[in-house]
């Protein structure tokens, strides 16, 4: 096991164009770090630098204490779980799961062991003589993590590695993922385009755009102090609102109400007003809470999930465009969703309310959790929206986050709507849950470009 | 309903040839001109006489010079081809698209144009009716063909397994030898038939390029088969060497046929 550090790493191609700029991230020994981001964002690549499948373009990469730029894969004693397995056809589970002990030269009875040690762990001591061929889409993956596991690796490199499961088995398999490397304590990189497997199971989310690291921060940061609109927009399901408004004479003019303006912020003029859909409410059921604001708006869809409603109300005049956020919705799909029509803003809503379609609703937010982003830049103008400050660095170039040993956030406990922080139950943890979808029922992810030229 | 007609029509019309040859080489040869399908009076003479004299005989020494002209050449053209294919399937080098193309034009090329200046060269160079004088114009048509149906194999491997191979700590050379040939099995299989029926089938070259039994082929032999007397034309002979000439074919087919097995990558990636 071993701290992983990358420093200034870069990839570029022989064209010109960098899949990977300048990215600096410390990775903890024993640390679980994801590395999420839209579909061509560099994730993968980074990952396979590490493997050291890609070569480095610049920068330097330490896995442990040794700088291992110039180490081909298999001297970094690293694990990979690839996105199709690649499981060896020609060999048996067994076989599989024994051959990098083999290439090792370990005596034979030890491979027999450890296999079956880990064939144990994972449920697949039944299957252990028979071809991938003949297993199941999740007993495949078992296997892949198996050969993994079996090597006691200083770390592993996850690929995206449920993104072929069907949504049941993704979920499920997404515990056993969190489980195991709990029990392990490997170091675990983890690649993935899904946030909700983002937030569920890292220590630490690294959030990536274009190449460029975002944010690097526990999912519970992440989720609270988004530190521009990208990251902003990218976590939470339903994503954030965002919506045009003016800051004039302490009054924040939204295109749907007035609030006051937010303390501490001296800017006057345009800012993008960023809102979770959980920080509204129906205007009944809301809390009695200072900073409140009341709004009418008409709704156009009602979406009743049971244990709450979503509630999708139009406004005029203030909908944001950036780069950003049209790459997210490109992405994520959520340009099919009602609520990325131009006008629309989704509000989650109590059991209880009843709201109509195509009438107006008395709807309430809470103005003390709006997120104000600067329209030219997307950054962040209020680092310390959250509950804790971080240093608010945010441009949309490189964010270095300062390197925080996983758990010690130092939140106050008890708030249910934030996502959960790290030691809850795996498995039990549950992001917000994403609007008209069953987490695992994403397509399967585009493929990096620069993976399979 | 159709497909069995269809079936039955086209074996039937590949068959009839080889049939008839089957009946020639058991006619005698006063019945040998007769016109009948089936053979009047059987006798195996035919093949007896091309083993009389052992070594010397006319069909021994040219069987032994067919099979390992066709081994080598095979061996070396595999050998050879899939390491090129490999290279072409997966790495970006300049100059690889006029490999192909250069050997695919090589492919192309009618025999019959080379082996005049050939016989010219082999003469000075000591190649002429020699083993190595054959082998290496097979392994010029050969080579492209086998490295085409390789390249076809090889780029069908998810490259991935060969990453997972390495990942887990094996060498390039590992990788390709317990990863990739073990995957790429058929393709080799495939591959290797075609060029040993190829150097088996040959006769321009043979015919050309060899003037002994020292270095000389099944198919050039026959044509130097010699009637009884001067006066009868050896036709049950050659039809007897050229059933017995078909047998190591069809044995190598048949048992390389089992390993080209489709599918054999099934269960790699997710499937």
């Amino acid at each position: 096991m071993a701290a992983i550090k990358l420093h200034d790493v870069t990839k570029r191609y022989a064209d010109g164009t960098e899949a990977v700029k300048q990215m600096n991230l410390e990775i903890d020994d024993g640390e679980f770090m994801i590395l999420v981001g839209p579909s061509g964002c560099g994730k993968s690549t980074a990952l396979r630098m590490i493997a050291g499948l890609e070569d480095i373009s610049d920068g330097e990469l330490t896995i442990g204490d040794r700088v291992v730029n110039n180490l081909s894969p298999r001297d970094r004693d690293i694990a990979m779980v690839f996105q199709n397995y690649a499981l060896y056809p020609h060999m048996t589970v067994r076989e599989n799961m024994g051959f990098a002990l083999k290439l090792a030269k370990v005596p034979q009875d030890e491979i027999d062991k450890k296999v079956e040690e880990a064939a144990r762990i994972l449920d697949l001591s039944a299957h252990l003589d028979r071809k991938p061929a003949n297993l199941s889409g999740g007993q495949r993956q078992r296997v892949a993590m198996g050969r993994a596991i079996v090597r006691d690796p200083q770390a592993f490199l996850m690929d995206e590695p449920l993104s072929n499961l069907d949504a049941k088995l993704r979920v499920q398999m997404r515990t056993e993922v969190s489980r195991l490397q709990r029990s392990l304590s490997t170091t675990t990189v983890y690649v993935t385009h899904d946030q909700t497997e983002a937030m569920t199971l890292g220590d630490r989310v690294a959030v990536m755009r274009s190449g460029v690291l975002q944010q690097v921060d526990t999912p519970r940061v992440l989720y609270r102090s988004p530190v521009n609109i990208f990251v902003a927009g990218f976590i939470g399901s339903p994503a954030m609102n965002f919506f045009a408004a003016t800051i004039s004479d302490g009054t924040l003019k939204l295109p749907f109400a007035e609030a006051p303006a937010p303390s501490g912020l001296d800017d006057e003029g345009d800012v993008i007003v960023g809102i979770r859909p959980e920080d509204f409410e129906d205007a009944r059921f809301a809390p009695d809470h200072p900073g409140g604001v009341t709004f009418q708006a008409p709704v156009e869809v009602v979406e009743s999930m049971g244990s709450e409603i979503y509630a999708y109300f139009s406004f005029q005049g203030g909908e944001v465009s950036s780069d950003e956020l049209a790459e997210l919705a490109r992405d994520s799909g959520i340009a099919e969703t009602p609520g990325a029509a131009a006008g629309l803003a989704v509000a989650r809503l109590s059991p209880e309310s009843d709201v109509r379609e195509g009438q107006r609703a008395r709807l309430w937010f809470d103005g003390a959790k709006l997120h104000l982003f600067n329209p030219a830049t997307g950054a962040n103008l209020r680092q310390d929206s959250g509950d804790q400050a971080i240093a608010a660095k945010a441009t949309q170039e490189a964010v270095q986050a300062e390197t925080k040993k996983p758990g010690d956030d130092d939140e106050e406990p008890g708030e249910t709507e934030s996502p959960p922080r790290d030691g809850e139950e795996p498995g039990e943890t549950r992001s917000p849950p994403r609007h008209g979808e069953e987490p695992g029922e994403t397509e399967p992810p585009p493929r990096d470009r620069g993976k399979d030229e | 309903m159709l497909w069995t007609a269809g079936i039955v029509a086209v074996v039937f019309y590949a068959m009839i040839p080889v049939v008839w040859l089957i009946s020639l080489s058991l006619k005698t040869p006063a019945t040998v001109g007769d016109k009948k399908f089936v053979p009047q009076d059987l006798t195996l003479e035919n093949y007896t006489t091309l083993f009389e004299g052992g070594f010397d005989s006319p069909l021994l020494r040219p069987l032994i010079t067919s099979v390992a002209i066709a081994i080598i050449a095979t061996t070396i053209a595999v050998t050879l081809a899939s390491f090129t294919a490999y290279a072409i399937a997966r790495l970006d080098f300049p100059g690889k698209a006029l490999i192909l193309a250069g050997a695919l034009a090589i492919a192309m090329f009618p025999p019959i144009s080379v082996v005049g200046p050939l016989f010219d060269m082999w003469r000075t160079l000591g190649l002429y009716d020699t083993y190595p004088g054959l082998i290496i114009p097979y392994l010029t048509f050969a080579l492209p063909l086998a490295i085409y149906t390789l390249v076809a194999f090889f780029r069908e491997i998810p490259w991935e397994l060969e990453q997972a191979a390495q990942v887990d700590g094996a060498t390039p050379w590992q990788a390709f030898t317990k990863i990739i040939l073990p995957l790429a099995a058929p393709g080799v299989f495939t591959a290797a038939i075609l060029v040993f029926i190829f150097a088996w089938n040959d006769f321009v070259f043979a015919a050309t390029l060899t003037s002994s039994d020292s270095s000389r082929t099944v198919p050039a032999a026959m044509a130097f088969f010699q009637g009884e007397s001067q006066f009868t034309a050896p036709t049950g002979n050659i039809a007897a060497a050229a059933v017995l000439v078909t047998i190591p074919i069809i044995i190598f087919v048949l048992i390389f046929q089992r390993r080209i097995v489709a599918g054999l990558t099934a269960g790699a990636v997710k499937g």
